[in-house]
């Protein structure tokens, strides 16, 4: 019922289906002919059942360790648990492939069940390209990446599982990751759509913009799980590496934040629409090019999937079809949208214009960084690496002025500010920032942590005070203020709470920059002193794991002599993988993280010494929170009666009625 | 035609996409015919002289050498770094072996202890012409050495013509070392 042959049925029945969600709704919509193109909702939603069906069955097989079926082989073995052979699935090239597809899929059923308002031409054109472009990627898993061939003899174990990879944070970034990558190919295929169609206007931008918000969401928490993995699992007490691939995640970040802000201004002024139709094409072609970077071989990444430059070529070709595809429609097309409305330079639409850019020029900093290495090989022979001093000082300066402009922007009235009045509203915050600005200099060291630190402090309450005015806080009664409170629209709240999520962030970045370590060598009962805090190794013991050997520490960490805690950090052998990996032990106040690692022993008996890593994270927790409330402010925005999408063709009815 | 802003909103994505994807088409080609290695690793010292050094010589196998002796050479040598507790130098051997027909190499047991590299290199034949000893690896990092096995084309006089960090074979000699030599 669920085997690897239906599977691979299911998933060539899924591209043929994807085929024709394709061509069957341009075609129709090109004759202007409602039935063809009133299938597309239909033919997305079977093509999401047959795909559904071709994951279940990779599941079903990896669950009850079909090793005949050379993924599952590969991958899992009979001793893993139920948790890792599930998740292990998308663990892997093939599986990750599938669950691509299976993502896309999805989004077509979402537009399918979540779009019924939308006009049906426009539906049955962004069904279709969301359709082209899962039948490519199907067509990629069919002939290159088959994640259901067998192998002949089927071996009686599989090979087992990198055990880093066996944490449940790891488990489920992939597949959220995945969701915030392949989400934005919902705006996409939106911009392809109004390419198409020759229009857009303020209602287009009300309709991409959830899509491009939920995609953004799973995008922030996403890259926030891959961070915070690193952070407790590899053990270094980095958090971000400027690593390929996690800029291949940033930069799609940086470009559909700026997507979710100038779609502001289509909505609100028919403003931005070319720049925004071009920012929702780049976004899906940087998602795209980054899957297409980790997997073709050519950055040289600490994520190493097998690598196979036969599906470079091939993701290469279908990357030229979709994104040359569809600049070149934007080229020939683009011409024909105009704009309305003029620009002041100091209002909302003005500010959110410099958001745009900056966060442009971050994202060209990025990519100029990524890239530069593989480039430079290729065109002097030379091999070079860019890293954490070249990202840091460029994008720090740029993110400065994008901090000051956060705090002011939300207070801007659309259209013209009068720059007085605006500067009455925000000089609180101004001052809490001033005091922020002190207690940095007090706590941080550092011209550029102090700066980002006060800012960020500026951010969070101008947020703050925004609301606050907002609701009547101060010259209304309690009545009033609550009922402003229910009135306030969500996506005011979720603006607000993004922006404080961003602030707390960065914050945590500024506590992280003062973070302090040392790698110590001590016998039992030895005390060594970080940052104020006394580290006393009590005693080490081995243990035997399900399927490891185990060295466990315990140190005391103690502060002006009391206790604070014991960690338990341990090192583990897996003996079937012959690899090692060091369990992290952090005890965490939301302040300060403190973050104990055990290394080699060296010696037996009493003589041992052991070798111990000790790090003080100050504001650590913060990063990963911040990413969370951010998260959280896009979900309010998302409830907002505003972006439900029925509201417009209410609006479109209640205005015919009235004529 | 003059320069407008829809103009270069839609020039400058389209040069950026086709320049990015002609080069990425380059970096695939390359690497399917191994010109391209994004994992190479590129030593500094090629084209240099060889650094100064004194070792000593593994147990049964002569005396170690200098980098005197190695400069006083009339014919090229390929130095080896090598290890016993090294795998892909275990499956070099065989290689060498027939390498070592054609050219004299010259061994460097990079941390390793004497004994233990001289039971190895002799346990199914030796290669090398010469052995020495670099037991903590110093030497090692004068030469810029990452890891084992690794290897240095080095011309009469002492200077450094070629590099390469994998286990060597004949076809990397055919390829890269051979046509080499030919220009000394």
């Amino acid at each position: 019922m669920f085997g690897p042959e239906q599977g691979h049925f299911a998933l060539a029945l899924a591209c043929v289906l994807a085929l024709v969600q394709f061509a069957v709704p341009l075609w129709g919509a090109n004759r202007r002919d409602a039935r063809l193109v009133g299938l597309a909702p239909y033919l997305a939603v079977s093509q999401l059942l047959a795909l559904g069906y071709s994951f279940l069955c990779l599941v079903m097989c990896a669950v009850s360790d079909d090793f005949s079926v050379q993924n599952v082989a590969a991958n899992s073995a009979v001793s893993k648990p139920l948790l890792y052979k599930i998740t292990g699935v998308w663990g892997n090239h093939e599986g990750s492939v599938l669950l691509w597809t299976l993502i896309l899929a999805v989004c077509g059923g979402a537009v399918s069940l979540f779009g019924r308002n939308l006009p049906d031409i426009l539906r049955g054109r962004v069904l279709a390209i969301l359709g082209g472009v899962s039948a490519g990627f199907q067509m990629f898993c069919l002939l290159t990446s088959d994640p259901f061939e067998r192998v002949f003899p089927a071996p009686m174990d599989g090979q087992g599982m990198n055990p880093l990879l066996q944490d449940p944070g790891l488990a489920f970034h992939p597949p959220i990751l995945y969701t915030g990558y392949v989400g934005f190919a919902v705006p996409f295929a939106f911009a392809v759509a109004a390419l198409i169609e020759g229009r857009v206007d303020a209602a287009w931008g009300r309709w991409v913009r959830p899509w491009a918000v939920a995609a953004w969401c799973f995008l922030t928490c996403g890259i926030a799980l891959g961070s915070w993995w690193s952070y407790y699992v590899l053990g270094w007490g980095g958090y971000w590496f400027w690593d390929p691939v996690e800029n291949a995640s940033l930069i799609p970040w940086l470009t559909g934040t700026a997507l979710v802000h100038s779609a502001i201004v289509v909505e609100k002024r028919e403003g931005l629409k070319i720049w925004t139709v071009l920012l929702a094409i780049a976004t899906f072609s940087f998602s795209l090019s980054g899957t297409f970077l980790v997997r073709s071989g050519i950055l040289n990444s600490v994520h190493a999937f097998a690598n196979d430059p036969a599906r470079g070529v091939f993701i290469l070709a279908l990357l030229a079809i979709v994104i040359g595809g569809s600049l070149a429609l934007f080229a020939w097309r683009a011409p024909s949208l105009t704009s309305t409305g003029l620009f002041s330079p100091v209002s909302r639409e003005g500010s959110l214009v410099l958001n745009n850019i900056l966060l442009c020029s971050i994202c060209a900093v990025v990519v100029t960084g990524t890239m530069y290495p593989p480039f430079m090989q290729l065109l002097a022979g030379r091999t070079i690496s860019v890293g954490k001093p070249f990202f840091d000082a460029a994008t720090i300066p740029l993110t400065l002025p994008l901090l000051l402009a956060m705090g002011v922007g939300t207070a801007l009235p659309w259209k013209r500010a009068q720059l007085a009045r605006t500067f009455s509203h925000l000089y609180v915050a101004a001052g809490i920032a001033a005091i922020g600005l002190a207690l940095c200099f007090w706590k941080l060291s550092g011209i550029l942590p102090i700066a980002c630190g006060a800012l960020a402090i500026w951010v969070i309450a101008a947020s703050v005070s925004d609301v606050l005015r907002r609701i009547g806080i101060g010259h209304t009664s309690a009545q009033g203020v609550w009922e402003r409170m229910k009135n306030l629209p969500r996506s005011s709240w979720g603006a607000a709470l993004a922006h404080i999520g961003a602030g707390i962030t960065i914050l945590g970045l500024c506590g992280m920059s003062q973070a302090k370590h040392a790698i110590v060598e001590v016998h039992i009962g030895e005390t060594r002193s970080l940052a104020g805090d006394d580290w006393t190794l009590l005693d080490v013991h081995d243990y035997i794991g399900p399927n490891y050997k185990a060295m466990q520490a315990d140190i005391a960490i103690r502060h002006n002599g009391k206790l604070v805690t014991i960690l338990h950090p341990e090192k583990r052998d897996f003996t079937t993988q012959s690899q090692t990996t060091t369990e992290v032990a952090i005890h965490t106040n939301f302040i300060t993280d403190l973050y104990g690692v055990v290394g080699d022993r060296h010696g037996t008996g009493k003589d041992a010494t052991y070798v111990l890593r000790l790090h003080r994270n100050p504001l650590a927790p913060w990063m990963w929170l911040g990413g969370l409330v951010m998260a959280i402010g896009g979900a309010f925005s998302l409830s907002d009666r505003r972006m439900r999408i029925g509201a417009p063709k209410r609006a479109a009815a209640r205005n015919m009625a009235r004529a | 035609m003059s320069v407008t802003r829809r103009g270069l909103l839609t020039a400058v994505p389209i040069i950026g996409a086709g320049v990015l994807g002609v080069g990425f088409w380059r970096m695939l080609s390359d690497m399917r015919s191994g010109a391209f290695d994004p994992r190479a690793i590129k030593n500094p010292n090629v084209g240099k002289p060889i650094p100064s050094f004194a070792m000593p010589g593994l147990p049964g196998l002569g005396d170690g050498f200098t980098d005197a002796e190695l400069k006083a050479q009339h014919r090229p040598v390929l130095v080896n770094f090598f290890a016993s507790w090294c795998i892909p130098c275990v499956a070099e051997m065989p290689g060498l072996r027939a390498i070592s027909r054609n050219m004299p190499i010259w061994g460097i047991a990079y941390e390793d202890k004497p004994e233990n590299a001289s039971a190895f290199i002799q346990r199914d034949g030796s290669p090398y012409a010469r052995v020495a000893s670099d037991r903590h690896g110093r030497v090692a990092i004068d030469w810029g050495v990452t890891g084992v096995p690794e290897s240095f084309l080095v011309a009469p006089g002492g200077r450094i013509i070629w590099h390469g960090s994998a286990a060597l074979d004949p076809q990397i000699y055919e390829a890269e070392i051979r046509p080499r030599l030919a220009g000394l």
